[in-house]
């Protein structure tokens, strides 16, 4: 790999690698079982150049800001290498969120130029506050011949002969602007600099290498801190290859680990789950005597590999469970949310190392991993090189709040000082999460102390992000809360949103309203839905400027209710 | 031709039948995540048997923000 050491910023580390690795593949793309596209690290490099030539001449100058809205697929890497050869920042936006949040965080991060997919854009354009856009440039890709793209270019055509000139960055500039939450409220814009990327690609590369013939299989989002980071930067400065899935489907997911001998891919526990439940069943419709042998064979491989993963032996005992997964998959990367201790035990032991860990976006990627020196299913692992961990204000058995320095923590939120001094005080990142080491050095995690719940999917969800879709509802007062948060309990998992309902005087909660709370609701997206509501007697504390004094009433609630007083939705 | 409502009665008779639930408990407006108790990953196994039921192909950002049966039964008359 390139020795990260040498470099400034993203953009030079990227241009090095993509002459480097030259004739290695980079990129293929399939769409369902169909390949559509395979690049090397030459073509990927012609592709990306005009795009960049016509950025420059469209006066996309350096510090710039330009968002991407894509699924995975190449586009997005080539126009992100672009981005960062003109100097460009880069505003990665999940395209899952609505039309109106991208239009909500475009323009808080005041992006002159979006790439963005057709399908996306128009849904955007069908916005009704699309007229709000100040985006300069936007770029469509796979776009039909003349649609009508509201002034858009068609990505493929958007491109100009002649070297683009390329611009160096320094290590505390600006790299990429990422929203850790959203858009109701106050949007949390992570400002990460080139050397937050780099560190961050130095520490897990220590760990976990990649190199020419890897090939990483892109699941999660690219715009997600982790495959932006193992399913771009990482193998790239490698020489490895990423491949491009056009579908989230189970059974084509499948495949491509056995086409493409899939080595690494990271998941949300959500899809390791029903990796797990999809085998589970499959076992289950052995015969007694196969079903017997196995049991013993896997047995026998947890016994061996107690210490330490020993992949070819687990292959040897195993070989019909490793052919299913391509027969080359080194590890199961997952994050982004709490995933059951029993679930990753359940792939250690057929000889499919889990490697978990413990992240935020504030922080670049990941704070802490799993070395799996031994693995462990009960904790998020160590923290990775260069990283410092403290538990702030432990109680009798040692859990607090978990604070980090290190050179991957962010250097700011955009545009919110006040924000900013809240979150990293003295140097030190408060991640609002709950934990504390064990004696091996291991950090356990316990819960939270910040009003958020993370799902199984690996999306964050702040109440107050969604609290905008009830606006109108006829009740006195509401607010959302994650349960956890009014009842905390020392564990992740099983989270749940609830609505706060403060009823008018002599108002009875009937069908009607309930229907419009459930209408409302349907409104989100399912993952960001609340799951139950809580009748409140009470008017909710307020500032002076009439804002919810969330914490005030969280702590009122837990104090007089017991969380069995929810009702479920 | 298939008409539309006859497209939506296949398809909830087809959910019915790969969730294992009684056919009459579940209505066009349904939210099907609730009612069946599944996830987006399970919503995407009914998708494809859909597909091949109907002999279209849809893709992922087609089901994105659907969540009613009946306007799942749009986008798969859109395409038949």
């Amino acid at each position: 790999m390139l020795d990260l050491r040498q470099y400034t910023c993203l953009g030079a580390a990227l241009r090095d690698a993509l002459d480097r690795f030259s004739p290695e593949v980079c990129l293929i793309e399939a769409e369902r079982d169909r390949e559509k596209l395979r690049l090397t690290y030459s073509d990927f490099k012609e592709i990306a150049l005009p795009l960049a030539r016509a950025l420059e001449d469209a006066d996309f100058d350096p510090n710039d800001r330009a968002a991407i809205v894509m699924t995975n697929q190449s586009k997005w890497l080539i126009s992100a290498y672009a981005i960062f050869y003109c100097g460009g920042v880069l505003v990665p936006l999940d395209y899952k969120l609505t039309a109106a949040e991208h239009l909500q965080l475009l323009a808080h991060s005041k992006a002159k130029v979006l790439v963005v997919e057709y399908h996306l854009w128009r849904s955007i354009m069908q916005s009704p506050d699309f007229h709000t856009i100040a985006t300069k440039i936007v770029l469509v890709t796979e776009a039909p011949l003349g649609a009508d793209l509201a002034g858009g270019f068609r990505w493929e055509d958007f491109k100009r002969k002649g070297a683009p000139d390329f611009v160096m960055r320094q290590k505390d500039d600006i790299a990429c602007i990422v929203y850790s939450s959203g858009t109701g409220g106050r949007p949390k814009g992570c400002v990460l600099t080139h050397e937050n990327y780099l560190e961050q690609c130095r520490s897990l590369t220590a760990w976990y290498p990649f190199w020419p013939g890897v090939r990483y299989l892109s699941i999660l989002p690219t715009n997600h801190a982790i495959d932006f980071m193992v399913g771009f930067i990482g193998p790239f400065v490698c020489g490895a290859c990423v491949v491009h899935l056009r579908t989230l489907r189970p059974e084509f997911v499948r495949d491509a680990f056995v086409r493409y001998r899939i080595t690494y891919v990271s998941l949300v526990p959500m899809i390791v789950k029903n990796l797990e439940r999809g085998l589970r069943a499959k076992f289950d419709e052995l015969p007694l005597w196969k079903r017997t042998l196995l049991n013993s064979t896997i047995a026998i491989n947890r016994a061996l590999t107690k210490r330490r993963p020993n992949v070819k032996l687990s292959r040897m005992l195993l070989p019909n469970v490793h052919r299913g997964f391509g027969g080359e998959l080194l590890a199961l990367i997952t994050g982004g949310a709490f995933i059951e201790p029993s679930t990753m035990q359940f792939f250690y032991d057929l000889g499919i190392p889990v490697v978990n860990g413990y992240g935020l976006t504030e922080a670049g990627t990941a704070l802490t991993l799993n070395d799996l020196k031994p693995f462990r299913a009960d904790t998020v692992g160590k923290p990775l090189p260069g990283v410092e961990l403290r538990i702030l204000s432990p109680d009798s058995e040692g859990v607090g709040e978990v604070a980090a320095r290190s050179k991957t923590v962010m250097s700011h939120y955009l545009d919110d000082p006040e924000l900013t001094l809240e979150t990293i005080v003295d140097g030190w990142l408060l991640t609002g999460d709950l934990g504390r080491f064990e004696k091996h050095g291991h950090l356990q995690l316990f819960g939270r102390k910040k009003n958020m719940i993370v799902t199984e999917g690996g999306k964050n969800i702040y109440p107050e992000d969604i609290e905008t879709v009830f606006d109108g509802l006829p009740v006195k007062e509401y607010a959302v809360f994650a349960a956890n948060y009014i009842w905390p309990k020392k564990e992740l998992g099983h989270e749940s949103l609830m609505l706060v309902l403060r009823l008018e005087q002599n108002q009875k909660l009937d069908g009607k309203l309930l229907e419009d709370i459930s209408m409302r609701n349907r409104r989100l997206p399912d993952f960001k839905r609340v799951n139950a509501y809580f009748l409140w007697d009470k008017d909710f504390p307020r500032t002076a400027s009439m804002k919810i004094k969330r914490q005030a009433l969280a702590e009122e609630i837990g104090k007089t209710a017991e969380r069995t007083a929810i009702t479920a939705l | 031709m298939q008409t539309p409502d006859q497209t939506l009665d296949e398809i909830l008779s087809l959910a019915a039948a790969h969730f294992k639930v009684p056919r009459e408990k579940l209505s066009p407006d349904d939210d099907f995540f609730k009612t069946l108790g599944i996830d987006s990953l399970q919503t995407l196994d009914l998708l494809t048997k859909l597909e091949n039921h109907f002999h279209v192909e849809l893709p992922d950002y087609e089901l994105q923000g659907v969540s009613d049966f009946r306007t799942l039964a749009a986008r798969i008359q859109a395409r038949i």
